[in-house]
């Protein structure tokens, strides 16, 4: 049986070179890049040119990155380096996890926190952002791509907005990053997350943009290390791997990649639309990350659905609670305004660098198979109107399942 | 995460569909999740005789409720009341501690589908004291 991993939102497979190129910096070229002898100047050498690789894919300068273990800790940095209690912060109530909990943490301690809705295309409105400043806002935050859906914010407006008002701004670009051109100067943001393992480098390693001349505390206390701005023995071969696959983003971008994975989820989601009837494509129509489809089947469960296709060898993701085991309900969809039912009916598709046509073509396949059976098993299907949209094709796949 | 039985009866779900001729019906949903649950049997002579599912759930919803139509069918009524949560997690060889909500749902659809039958003269209560968890 195949097996199709459409679940790179949630992690992606360290590309071979990325591998390659860490291996030697675990063995022979080990060392710490803060000793002085030979070994720790080679270790030096190799963690300062990650820095430019993942500057380059920012449009930053080397002095303002600062490599971390990950977008969570990146998100946390960002928020408590910058925000004392009595202050105000702006964000977003569709934000990663992270950044949601460290604001809760922030209002628990004295802080106050605006909560900015979204509207039904999962966008947040710069104007909503103008009209919530107050005079001790100190801190905007505003995702750039979303996990669930890939829906792209308006950041240009909201750094302009934020510029304007003498308000720092940070971003957490985890989703973006590898798959999206990123100009920090372009967006005006002083604060941006990243997460290695969303860009084909090992789990464990990111980094935090910092704007020169942003006041930001160390959330890690202990050496100088990273000029002072996070403590800990850096990690060398993590770093490496960080640059590398930096590196590797940016000529992917620049050789169409972004487009070429944007045709395949297109195609992807035009044959969906043709074969089944009653779906909901999220974020269709606005900026999206080129890779992700999060989609409701009406009828089904997402969670019996994701099975279903991890039995024929497709990985994919959904957020009803029941699958993640949180308990959770799919917060960013209701944000959009969806009804539970349908919330919990989505299943996102986040394809990779390494998922190929052929790959796409069989999911498709036992996608349309599966959903039919779910939805014959539903009591809350309409028969009826099931059997007047489904085409001849989609019917000899009907077979299949 | 799922015992293979589990896997089993969500890949080829047993007894699914609907039931003409059914004389005790019952929809039920969990308000949580939205799991919801159809059952639907036919009852003579204080026996089930035929019974079938349709559910929209997640898998351990729909592999309890198959595996609970299995256990049904052919039974005497009493039998069928006195089926327990740890007789279904059982029979299929071990539900997830997170997914009891699903066992919990069969039971409920069998209740309440039995409760609409007017020769049923039982309080439920008296077989399985508080059906709620």
């Amino acid at each position: 049986m195949p097996s199709v991993y459409l679940d790179n939102n949630a992690t992606t497979p360290v590309l071979p070179e990325v591998f390659e190129a860490m291996r030697p910096y675990f063995l022979e070229s080990f060392g710490n890049a803060s000793s002085l002898y030979e070994r720790g100047r080679r270790a030096r050498y190799a963690v300062e040119s990650a820095r430019h690789a993942v500057a380059h894919l920012l449009g930053a300068a080397p002095a303002e990155i600062i490599f971390n273990s990950g977008g969570s800790e990146g998100d946390n940095h960002a928020i408590f380096g910058i925000v004392s209690p009595g202050d105000h912060v702006i964000t977003s109530v569709i934000e990663h996890h992270a950044v949601l909990a460290a604001c809760k943490r922030l209002e628990a301690v004295g802080a106050t926190v605006t909560y900015l809705q979204v509207d039904s295309r999962g966008q947040v409105n710069p104007e909503d952002v103008r009209a919530a400043l107050r005079p001790n806002t100190r801190l905007i935050s505003v995702m750039m791509a979303n996990n669930e859906t890939g829906v792209v914010q308006p950041l240009e407006e909201i750094g302009q907005i934020a510029a304007e008002a003498d308000v720092w701004f940070h971003t957490d670009a985890v989703q973006a990053l590898g798959k999206l051109p990123v100009d920090v100067n372009r967006i005006k943001c002083d604060l941006l997350s990243i997460s290695g393992h969303k860009l084909h480098a090992p789990q464990g390693t990111g980094a935090l943009y910092v704007r020169r001349g942003t006041p930001i505390q160390p959330l890690i206390l202990g050496g100088p290390q990273e000029h002072n701005k996070r403590a800990g023995t850096e990690n060398l071969p993590g770093i490496v791997g960080l640059g590398k696959a930096a590196e590797l983003a940016c000529k992917w971008l620049a050789d169409g990649g972004a487009e070429r994975m944007a045709k395949l989820r297109d195609d992807f989601e035009r044959f969906m639309s043709e074969h089944l009837g009653r779906i909901q494509i999220h974020g269709l129509g606005v900026p999206r990350t080129p890779n992700t489809s999060d989609i409701s089947f009406d009828g089904i469960s997402g969670a019996s659905l994701m099975f279903a296709l991890d039995e024929r060898g497709v990985s994919v993701s959904t957020g009803s609670a029941c699958a993640s085991g949180s308990g959770h309900p799919p917060y960013v969809l209701l944000a959009m305004g969806l009804k539970r039912d349908q919330a919990q009916a989505a299943v996102r598709f986040s394809l990779g660098k390494q998922t190929f046509k052929e790959e796409m073509d069989y999911v498709q396949t036992y996608l349309i198979a599966e959903v039919t059976k779910l939805r014959r098993l539903s009591p809350v299907w309409n028969n009826r109107r099931k059997k007047k949209s489904l085409s001849a094709s989609a019917q000899e796949l009907i077979a299949l399942a | 995460m799922y015992s293979s039985l589990v896997l089993e009866h969500f890949k080829n779900p047993r007894n699914s569909g609907e039931l003409p001729g059914a004389n005790a019906v019952a929809l039920v949903e969990n308000p949580v999740c939205g799991d919801t649950l159809e059952l639907s049997l036919r009852v003579e002579d204080q026996s089930i005789l035929e019974a079938r599912f349709r559910a929209k759930g997640c898998v351990p919803t729909i592999a309890c409720a198959s595996q609970l139509t299995e256990m049904i069918q052919g039974a005497a009524l009493m039998d069928a009341l006195k089926i327990s949560r740890e007789s279904i997690i059982e029979s299929l060889g071990g539900i997830p501690e997170g997914s009891l909500h699903a066992v919990q749902l069969s039971l409920d659809a069998l209740h309440s589908a039995l409760k609409s039958l007017p020769m049923l003269n039982v309080d439920l209560k008296e077989i399985h004291g508080r059906t709620w968890a």
